[in-house]
């Protein structure tokens, strides 16, 4: 019987020759991600009683949560981080003028496949687009890391889901995992490994893959993962010249259960307040009015992102009833988007051009919502209070149908509306 | 190990968000003061009138959402002595016992349990007992009961690298 990629890795990373799912493994992880919350980190890490970090080299600290410092709090707490990234010699550490977290490690060439990702963080699960497992963890537990190198993993069985047919116009990788949220619910996946095949996966660009991985979570999936191809490795050969081994999946591999999905004929689709469970075609929520709208964060905050809304804006003003927020994931998706042009039209459009970073997506900082408004954005999550008003609600959806719906001031299919 | 309390009940899929807002994750760090807020965007009521020991009820997939662990911080100095759940996001799963906060997954027994009632829980036998009956669960596996009885992962781990230490 052959063994599934989750199987197989995490044998690989705890020594033993085979594992069965259910079994519990201790295991060794590759790197190790931290981003504001190091300063907590570090606090638990001193309470072990030990002063140094076992493994520096692997440990990797991006600062995105709140860049940068909205006040004095958040200014100290990075300034704790800064400090305790000195005193650890940890030398993957990217300040707030590099980006999100989840954007920033596959482009640093800290994402691998075949290797295991652990990080503070649910959205960890991203990293699967480039074939790694990887998998968020608390806070205790990369403290623990830190001292040990060690951690105990459950084997997961895995979840296959085949995604077959064309994509239909005005439908992006966003519609098509919210489609998949909805139909499974929030804990659709829980504690199941998840893994994404078919012609339509193969034929996605590894934004759109990252997009899928990242909000596998949001089905209570451990990991995402998305078999490494002729893509993946040309997207890491301009970051790494490390040397990876793929792993996949065996053609005789025994899945938990295999989904199959013709998308050929989906609908933009919507996730509705408060779970992002609720998800319904866009067809039954057009028209609902919006105060904000948003493009960016981990999920949809890449260059094919800012691309397809500049597409959609150009040459046109938003609705004088919307603030339109756009948070480029990275530095390098902003430059990027700078020397396309991309930025100039988003602005003439009306837009606000926000830093690189998590925004409010966690109700932070930068473009919080006040009681009563209504918030379309391309994030992850729409939980009640998310965006720092729990009387706000959160619609979420591609960078499509939020730039689209910015024209209006209201959700919009944007099917009749690209060019 | 035993405890006994009074059940808040709450429904499937309570989130990290509304067990502890986002706002407060890098603002609020003294456990005694996440307890402040504990469920403040689910239940107002929680955080003022929880006493010692009691014990949340609830549905399918608790504490989905984010990593954060002030999730499972807050209730735990909130005085909450375990959690009964159907099922339990992964990550909360992790960060609870991590905490040294005991969870009980047992589908039947939620359904048997009403808000406000009067619990008992037996972790060595796997029993909880309420107004309807007494229910089974199967216990959690052996590695991951040692870092609970340790009270959590910091002291867990920290006498692990004591032990390997030979001190």
């Amino acid at each position: 019987m052959g063994k599934t990629f989750a199987e197989k890795i995490l044998a690989l990373k705890s020594g033993k020759k085979s594992v069965v799912t259910g079994e519990i493994v201790t295991v060794s992880p590759d790197i190790v991600m931290s981003h504001d919350n190091t300063a907590a980190i570090a606090k638990k890490f001193k309470q072990i009683g030990i002063n140094k970090v076992k493994h520096p080299e692997k440990i990797v600290i991006p600062l995105d949560h709140c860049v940068p410092a909205a006040t004095e709090k958040y200014a100290a707490n990075h300034k704790e981080i800064r400090e305790f990234v000195q005193e650890q010699k940890i030398e993957n550490f990217y300040d707030i003028n590099t980006g999100v977290c989840h954007q920033i490690l596959p482009e640093k060439g800290h994402v691998l496949p075949g290797s295991l990702i652990l990080g503070a963080d649910s959205h960890t699960t991203t990293y699967g687009a480039f074939g790694a497992f990887s998998t968020g963890i608390g806070r205790s537990e990369v403290a623990s890391i830190w001292a040990t190198d060690e951690i105990w993993l459950r084997v997961p069985e895995t979840i296959k889901i085949n995604i077959e047919g064309n994509m239909p116009y005005g439908v992006y990788p966003k519609d098509i995992i919210l489609n998949i949220i909805g139909d499974l619910g929030a804990d659709g996946a829980l504690y199941r490994a998840v893994e994404f095949s078919g012609k339509v996966i193969r034929k996605m660009d590894i934004s759109g893959r990252m997009t899928l991985c990242n909000m596998a979570v949001e089905m209570g999936a451990k990991n995402g993962y998305v078999q490494p191809d002729e893509k993946t490795i040309e997207w890491l050969s301009s970051r790494t010249n490390k040397k990876y081994r793929v792993i996949k999946s065996d053609a005789d591999a025994k899945f938990e259960k295999i989904i199959n999905y013709d998308i050929s004929k989906l609908e933009p689709q919507i996730a509705c307040p408060h779970t992002v469970d609720n998800v319904r075609p866009v067809s039954k929520v057009a028209g609902t009015k919006i105060n904000q709208a948003l493009i960016g964060t981990c999920t949809n905050g890449r260059i094919e992102d800012l691309k397809i809304a500049s597409e959609i804006l150009k040459g046109k003003r938003i609705s004088n009833k919307v603030r339109l927020l756009i948070f480029p994931a990275s530095m390098e998706v902003y430059t990027e988007a700078m020397e396309l042009g991309i930025l100039r039209e988003l602005v003439r459009s009306g837009a606000v051009i926000m830093n690189p970073g998590c925004g409010p997506c966690l109700g932070a900082h930068e473009g919080a919502l006040a009681p009563g408004e209504v918030c379309l954005s391309t994030a992850n999550r729409n939980f009640k209070g998310r965006m720092g008003c729990k009387e706000a609600e959160i619609y979420l959806a591609s960078p499509a149908t939020v730039a689209v719906s910015s024209l209006y001031g209201e959700i919009t299919d944007v099917r009749g509306n690209l060019k | 190990m035993s405890i006994k309390g009074k059940v808040w009940k709450y429904g499937d899929d309570v989130n990290t968000d509304v067990i502890f807002p986002g706002k407060y994750t890098y603002t609020i760090t003294d456990p005694k003061e996440m307890a402040l807020h504990a469920l403040e965007d689910l239940d107002s009521k929680f955080a003022k009138e929880v006493k010692k020991e009691d014990i949340i009820v609830a549905g399918r997939n608790f504490g989905c959402g984010s990593s954060r662990e002030q999730a499972a911080t807050c209730l735990k100095y909130a005085g909450v002595g375990a959690i009964v759940a159907k099922s339990f996001s992964r990550i909360f799963f992790r960060n609870a016992i991590n905490q040294g906060l005991p969870l009980v997954q047992c589908k039947e027994a939620v359904e048997n349990i009403s808000s406000g009632e009067a619990i008992a829980i037996d972790f060595e036998k796997g029993e909880l007992s309420c107004k309807k009956g007494v229910f089974k669960f199967p216990p959690l596996p052996e590695s991951v009961l040692g870092i609970l009885e340790d009270g959590g992962l910091i002291p867990h781990t920290k006498k692990i690298l004591k032990i390997e230490k030979g001190e």
